[in-house]
């Protein structure tokens, strides 16, 4: 066995960290990118190699003095901008009440989309209402835009008798078939690829379905993501796979899901377009979604979309990023925040003012409590009522076998 | 009818499902153009066309996925995962999600697929071509677990399976493809003469959860399934006592009553898997009789499967239960 002399410059293998630790004063660079840099290719005809810059690049709308310009302009009424500024706030005040919820013991479990609230909202926004979404736990924000009842989401989050999946799944995972929303699950990953399929089958059906799915930085690591693009690209079918790279898997910062430059690229050796966007630029983000969209409509098949973005909070309620990040990296971060962006260009058009937004997180935040008062009618987390035992057994087939049944009896309940 | 070994019937139950069904789809590695490395699926592109009969990458877990998603669209996938010792990359996507779907989403979602997959030895296939993983399924709720032996049940089952609205993960025993196996590598016979080769051409279904009585005899129950069936007929003739046979068909639900009337009738059990023994689906089966059956039981309930090793390549015959471990196994409940 020889041996290398040893080296005390050199390390054996790279191990990857992140660029600030707690303590750390967090200084990202400046992006590069405005909303004049990339052309918007025809959706209908882009290959790959089309995208190259796009997926190097940073699709953006919103530039500084907060109006929008550029090839990827969604030209969207203010109406729409509107509704999409209500639905993020909606998104931010919900999580904060239940938070709150979860940390005085009425709620087991939560999870924030903080500072991610345009992603599935903007990008809900841009799809047909037949379209189906598969999302993670960090876009429970599609369910808004598809017009989910606030008690029915509460009632899930608590598993009380009203729960619509009865209590088998902790809060956030959620399921709502009205809105063509599918089942949330925890194994990271396994969603990607599993949309592939689901779109395969919207296309062998001949309907005018489009499928869009999510998957964290961290999670691209996983081999579902491979297989989610080797089967998109080989099948063409009509999905929009979105990497949300918020930058932080709990505490496994993202350079450790890719050696590579960043997450839009990968796409693009398997020959699928692959765009890179702001994922904080509401605009940028409904554009690029809506391209995507068009692009799967017309049969030209999937899309690869990396979501530059950042987690605000912390992973769930079970975690502590101070631990491992500076306490105000999120104030650094170059791409600011979505509600208040969009709230600034909607100002800057003159169609919103700071009363507005007052009041609109005022009638907002009464709506959210009064929900919360409602669910609890239906149950609490200290007391129930819980969806009755024999739901443990129900929905495990179709029909009960002997010997669920055997066991139900045994349960006694 | 016509004779048909079980590539052959399981090839019928396919091509009738993909007439009669047009959301049924079938996919898998090899399984398209070529027809499958077994030729199960031989002929089915060219005749229902490649966008429902394809070929996949190679990749396991994509192929579970993909199926998971079709599924819950509207689609009723049949996949095939070329040997069960490959099943693995998809583990998770059957055990946490396939499995799991109907359950986790308050029954607003389910995916009917059906995974088929070539499993067991006695094809000196090594221990990545032999494995006979069941009980890695039975173990997990949600799923149905079905293992056929014949060309017989192989159709009906099959088509039970894909017509069935839960998953279900369906074992071939590949020894027994083109002919059952009695336990003798040197005479391994065709299906030609064999009664249980005698296939309807026409649609039929075996319901999932219901045993096969293949032998009757009041002094001992025998219990197996996929090609063990075969290999307890020549242990039981070998033994020159009179026992029951029953091949389960189906694990998970298995069928109690059967199981439950024979024992208490021969008052001895003897189980046979190929799989290790230690968490076998073996002992779930001696626990249950135990449970259900401990007052009439005259011995103890015998195991007899494979050992709690990796599958040999050239040693297969020494690992693989043979007629005369079986045989033995049998006379000894009959000293008790």
């Amino acid at each position: 066995m020889t041996k290398r002399e040893p080296d005390p410059t050199s390390e054996p293998y790279t191990v990857p960290t992140a660029p600030f630790r707690p303590g750390d004063q967090p200084e990202f660079d400046s992006w590069p990118w405005t909303p004049a840099d990339l052309d918007r290719p025809d959706p209908a005809t882009c290959v790959s190699e089309d995208t190259r810059e796009h997926a190097h690049g940073l699709v953006r709308v919103l530039s500084e003095d907060n109006l929008a310009s550029g090839a990827w302009d969604p030209g969207l009424d203010a109406d729409t901008l509107r509704r999409g500024l209500e639905l993020m706030v909606l998104l931010r005040i919900f999580d904060d009440r239940m938070m709150k919820m979860q940390r005085t013991g009425k709620l087991s479990f939560y999870m924030r989309s903080f500072g991610e609230e345009a992603v599935a909202i903007a990008q809900t926004m841009a799809l047909e209402e037949q379209d189906w979404i598969f999302p993670t736990y960090r876009q429970p924000g599609a369910q808004f835009v598809r017009g989910r009842d606030l008690v029915s989401m509460i009632n899930h989050c608590i598993g009380n008798i009203e729960d619509n999946v009865k209590g088998r799944q902790m809060p956030v995972h959620y399921t709502y078939r009205d809105g063509r929303y599918i089942s949330v699950s925890s194994p990271v990953g396994t969603q990607f690829p599993q949309a592939v399929g689901v779109a395969m089958a919207s296309a062998y059906r001949g309907l005018d379905e489009v499928t869009i799915t999510w998957i964290g930085d961290g999670a691209s690591a996983e081999g579902d993501y491979h297989y989610a693009l080797t089967f998109a690209s080989v099948f063409n079918p009509p999905v929009i796979l979105n990497v949300v790279n918020n930058q932080w898997a709990i505490s496994t910062h993202r350079n450790f899901a890719t050696g590579g430059s960043n997450f839009a690229s990968r796409g693009l050796p398997y020959g699928v377009p692959s765009i890179r966007v702001d994922g904080n630029d509401f605009l940028a983000l409904y554009s690029v979604t809506k391209w995507a969209r068009e692009r799967a409509g017309a049969g030209a098949g999937p899309t690869h979309i990396e979501v530059l973005t950042y987690r605000a909070a912390g992973h769930s309620s079970s975690d502590d990023p101070t631990r491992y990040r500076p306490a105000d990296e999120y104030g650094a971060w170059p791409g600011g925040d979505p509600i208040e962006r969009l709230k600034a260009h909607l100002c800057a058009l003159g169609e919103w003012s700071d009363e507005q937004q007052e009041e609109l997180e005022s009638r907002i935040d009464e709506k959210v409590v009064a929900a919360y008062k409602e669910a609890v009618t239906h149950g609490d987390l200290a007391s129930g009522p819980y969806p009755p035992a024999s739901t443990i057994f129900t929905e495990v087939y179709e029909e009960m076998p002997w010997h669920l049944q055997e066991q139900r009896e045994e349960l006694g309940k | 009818m016509a004779n048909m070994n079980i590539i052959g019937a399981l090839n019928s139950a396919l091509d009738i499902m993909l007439d009669q069904d047009e959301n049924v789809v079938i996919f898998g590695e090899d399984i398209g153009y070529f027809g499958g490395v077994f030729r199960v699926t031989d002929g089915l592109q060219e005749k229902h066309g490649p966008h429902r009969v394809f070929d996949s990458p190679l990749a396991e877990g994509g192929i579970a996925a993909i199926a998971f998603g079709m599924g819950l669209n509207g689609l009723r996938p049949v996949v095939e995962i070329q040997f069960s010792d490959y099943i693995f990359p998809a583990y998770d996507q059957i055990v946490n999600e396939i499995a799991k779907l109907r359950h986790r989403s308050g029954g607003e979602f389910w995916t009917p697929v059906t995974i088929r997959t070539p499993a067991g030895g006695g094809i000196r296939g090594g221990h990545h071509h032999s494995q006979s993983p069941e009980s890695q399924f039975t173990h997990t709720p949600g799923l149905k677990v079905v293992y056929c032996s014949t060309p017989f049940n192989a159709k009906g089952l099959l088509t039970s399976a894909i017509e069935c609205n839960d998953p279900v993960i369906f074992f071939e025993p590949k020894r027994c493809y083109r002919g059952p196996f009695y336990g003798d590598p040197h005479d391994v016979p065709t299906w030609a003469d064999h009664p249980d080769a005698d296939v309807p051409e026409e649609h039929y279904t075996i319901p999932l959860g219901e045993a096969r009585m293949v032998q009757e005899g009041e002094a001992c129950t025998v219990i197996a399934w996929g090609a063990m069936v075969h290999v307890c007929e020549q242990g039981i003739s070998d033994s020159g006592v009179a026992c029951d046979l029953i091949d389960l068909q189906t694990l998970v639900p298995w069928d109690r009553d059967a199981v439950v009337d024979s024992v208490n009738k021969t008052g001895r059990c003897v189980i046979v898997h190929e799989a290790p023994k230690t968490s076998g689906f073996g002992a779930e089966m001696a626990a249950s009789v135990q449970e259900r059956c401990f007052y009439s039981l005259e011995a103890p309930i015998e195991r007899v499967t494979g050992w709690d090793t990796p599958f040999p390549h050239s040693t297969e015959w020494d690992y693989m239960p043979g007629p005369s471990r079986i045989a033995e196994a049998i006379q000894r409940t009959q000293e008790a």
